[in-house]
């Protein structure tokens, strides 16, 4: 498969425009079926299992089964995502399981200033030196 | 879906920036500020989402390009002679320092932005190795990617941002570039920019060799399978010269899932064996003096690592194995105290898995399904399919411009990273010659890139104007495909068989077919010969004549059709190269099998560039300097 979408799960982002997962998949194969009104994925074999998808579906209505040409059945890898962490749940073919937390970033999102609070020591367009530098240095 | 009925959208701007990986975010960062003091407009055009675009869609868990020069760590010239010696002495010394030099200045901003990044007890970075450090990079490419935005909005009006628009061709004026022409594979719009100065920052090239998994596998490219040659395209379609196509790079990684290899070589310290647990590193350590003084010198290569291991393949000697079970336990045992060893075995645990997770989930996974537990068992490793990338080991974009503080006359033509065209500029994996740039070193060089190319603008205030007559045949020869599959479509019961013309999908494995066989892919173990490139060179002429008939039934298809159409002639430039440089100078990548050793008569720079004119290529060999 890689991505695929769990029917009961999948809401269609409320017929929104557009699907969360068709706003993000970095190779464009999600895509919204407006009869059934489910996300799928078109080429799965175009999937390079980023879980771009995975992350963003509001519902968690998205997960991956490994690429079976290699991969035996059983194993699951599911992240949730918060703003500041994610938590991932890794379960085995053998029904073990590992849950590991990582923080994923430390300033709130949406607040980024480019500047960071550096000055960039020069005008000149045509010196060496970039934006926020030698401060940044 | 008829091809009469797209709108035209023309969009008016001073710099054009396409692509919308790192290279692209440091561009927009670098030139919102400049192009602000000086009244400049800045667009940028990106074929999937910003968030998630690019090769760090996915995250990254180390950043491979920091110097610390600041903390006394290393110098610029430390990393050119690393660079250098990596590539077997071929790069462009003027335009490794000036990515090095700024470099960090990058990564600072990163942190300060949000991303988390690994500290030592004295708040320092844990390297991973001696330029590398790690991270908790899940969210790197959103972090950079709002910062991007963030600074494109500093400009107002004169800053935008065109999501899921693909680029298809350059727009010429003379001599000049003043443009790109493409399509949005969301509605029917037609897509012309016009510009002073275009920055091509369109990632490298996967899918050009037929890739191990043929399967639902194939998309498990080790790059990204939406880096699709566009780069290159560009700039050879723009007439603009090109160096090191032939310098392709083979990863050796994980085992079909490509998981990442550095933290456990270089941070757990661990060792790769062939089957019977001997290290080829030690036993073949003999063969690394045919390729000196590179060879010799330490670090050892990355191509001749995978050739010490290819040739342990050959003796058939595998599977290979990166021993994880023996140096956890190894990093384990240096810890006396037995509770302070089993909080040790912890820690090393969560980071061997975060390294996974952070950026191929899909190695997890394999673990996962496998029932692999690293500190119990070892995995196999092998060597990837070739790709195209020059901000990693590979070399292969186009021959620019270097700074006029560092580089040679011959390697200094006015504007940092403008290619040989006018107007024209590239950088990350567009620009050649300058590898080992990772993503911080991609983000950096997209910046030098965007400053000089505002510089351009503000030198060149007119304009040209596009004529209608150059509008109208770019736009019949962009939607041509989507009008060759409405014309003929009818004719068969089925629409993916049809005599008269060739779906995307087909054609790329027609490609992909092409170049293992015949230019050195995964399955001939990467040898090839002056025979088969002439062979493999002709049966891709057939395929340009093919590429004419490509049909579409729907935008996305249409965007295959064109990704197709770019691999095709990163195909070519590569195949001609590799026939050019007659000798065997990175044996791990490619094995010249009619010429196999290393000749000092090619210690320069093999370069090519396709005229516009008359259609011909030429081959050009260019002094190292």
């Amino acid at each position: 498969m890689p991505s695929f979408v769990i029917n009961d799960k999948c809401d269609g982002c409320k017929a929104q425009d557009r699907t969360a997962c068709q706003y993000i998949c970095p190779n464009d194969l999600m895509v919204l079926d407006k009869e059934k009104n489910k996300a799928y994925n078109r080429a799965v074999d175009m999937c390079w299992e980023c879980y771009s998808c995975v992350k963003i579906c509001p519902t968690q209505a998205i997960e991956i089964r490994g690429y079976a040409d290699f991969m035996p059945l059983g194993g699951v890898v599911q992240p949730l995502r918060s703003t500041d962490s994610i938590m991932w749940a890794v379960k085995f073919r053998n029904k073990k399981v590992k849950r590991f937390k990582f923080p994923i970033r430390t300033t709130p999102e949406g607040t980024i200033e480019p500047d960071a609070g550096f000055e960039t020591g020069s005008d000149d367009l045509k010196s060496p030196v970039l934006r926020t530098e030698p401060e940044s240095l | 879906m008829n091809a009469d009925n797209f709108e035209t959208v023309v969009v008016e701007t001073d710099l054009l920036i396409l692509g919308g990986g790192m290279a692209a975010c440091g561009a927009a960062f670098e030139a919102s500020h400049w192009a602000k003091k000086h009244k400049q407009r800045v667009t940028v055009v990106d074929k999937a989402s910003m968030e998630r675009s690019g090769a760090v869609a996915m995250g990254l868990s180390a950043i491979n390009l920091y110097l610390g020069v600041s903390k006394g760590n290393n110098t610029v010239d430390d990393y050119v002679s690393y660079v250098k010696n990596d590539l077997m002495g071929i790069a462009r010394k003027d335009l490794v320092a000036n990515i090095a030099r700024h470099v960090d200045s990058s990564v600072h901003l990163f942190e300060k932005w949000g991303l988390p990044i690994w500290k030592d007890e004295e708040g320092n970075y844990v390297n991973e190795g001696r330029w590398q450090i790690m991270i908790h990079g899940e969210s790197y490419k959103s972090i950079v990617s709002e910062a991007a935005k963030n600074a494109l909005r500093e400009l107002g009006d004169n800053g935008s941002y065109y999501e899921r628009v693909f680029i298809t061709e350059p727009v010429m004026f003379g001599d000049r570039c003043v443009g790109a022409v493409g399509f949005s594979v969301r509605e029917n719009k037609f897509y012309l920019f016009k510009a002073k100065a275009v920055l091509d920052v369109m990632g490298g090239a996967v899918h050009i060799f037929r890739p191990k998994s043929v399967g639902e596998g194939l998309g498990r490219s080790w790059y990204p399978p939406f880096n699709s040659g566009a780069s290159t395209y560009f700039t050879l379609k723009a007439g603009a010269e090109m160096t090191c196509q032939e310098v392709r790079f083979v990863p050796v990684r994980f085992k079909d899932s490509y998981g990442p290899v550095g933290a456990w070589f270089l941070l757990f310290k661990s060792k790769a064996t062939n089957a019977k647990g001997e290290d080829y590193m030690e036993t073949r350590a003999a063969e690394l003096e045919n390729w000196a003084p590179y060879g010799t010198s330490k670090p050892t290569p990355a191509n001749l690592r995978n050739y010490l291991m290819l040739l342990e393949l050959e003796e058939g000697n595998g599977p290979i194995y990166m021993r994880t079970d023996e140096a956890i336990k190894k990093l384990v045992a240096e810890i006396p105290d037995e509770k302070e060893a089993k909080r040790k075995m912890k820690e090393l645990e969560s980071e061997a898995w975060e390294d996974f997770l952070d950026m191929t989930v899909s190695q997890a996974l394999n673990w996962a399904s496998h029932n692999i537990m690293p500190e119990e068992s070892p995995s196999e490793i092998s060597a990837c399919e070739p790709y195209f990338i020059s901000s990693h080991s590979g070399a292969s974009g186009a021959w620019i411009s270097g700074p006029n503080d560092l580089a040679p006359d011959e390697h200094h033509w006015g504007y940092d990273n403008m290619t040989t065209v006018k107007g024209l500029f590239a950088a990350g994996d567009a620009s050649g010659a300058s590898s080992h740039k990772f993503s911080s070193g991609s983000f950096t060089e997209g910046r030098i890139a965007a400053k000089a190319a505002i510089a351009f603008c503000v030198d060149h205030p007119d304009l040209p104007g596009i004529g209608e007559e150059q509008i109208t045949a770019l736009k019949e020869k962009v939607l041509q495909p989507l009008k060759m599959f409405g014309e003929h479509s009818g004719y068969t019961n089925d629409e993916d068989v049809n005599p008269n013309y060739i779906k995307p999908r087909m054609f790329m494995f027609r490609l992909q077919k092409i170049m293992d066989e015949y230019a050195g892919g995964a399955s001939v173990g990467f040898k090839t010969s002056e025979a088969l490139l002439t062979k493999g060179l002709e049966y891709l002429q057939f395929m340009k004549e093919d590429a004419e008939k490509l049909a579409a039934g729907d935008l996305n298809e249409l965007m295959r059709c064109w990704e197709n159409v770019h691999r095709m002639w990163q195909a070519e430039s590569h195949i001609r190269t590799v026939l050019f440089r007659e000798e065997t100078r990175w044996p791990g990548y490619y094995f010249r099998t009619d010429h196999p050793t290393m000749k000092e008569e090619w210690e320069a720079f093999a370069n090519c560039r396709w005229d516009p004119e008359t259609g011909e290529w030429e081959m050009i060999k260019r002094d190292l300097l």
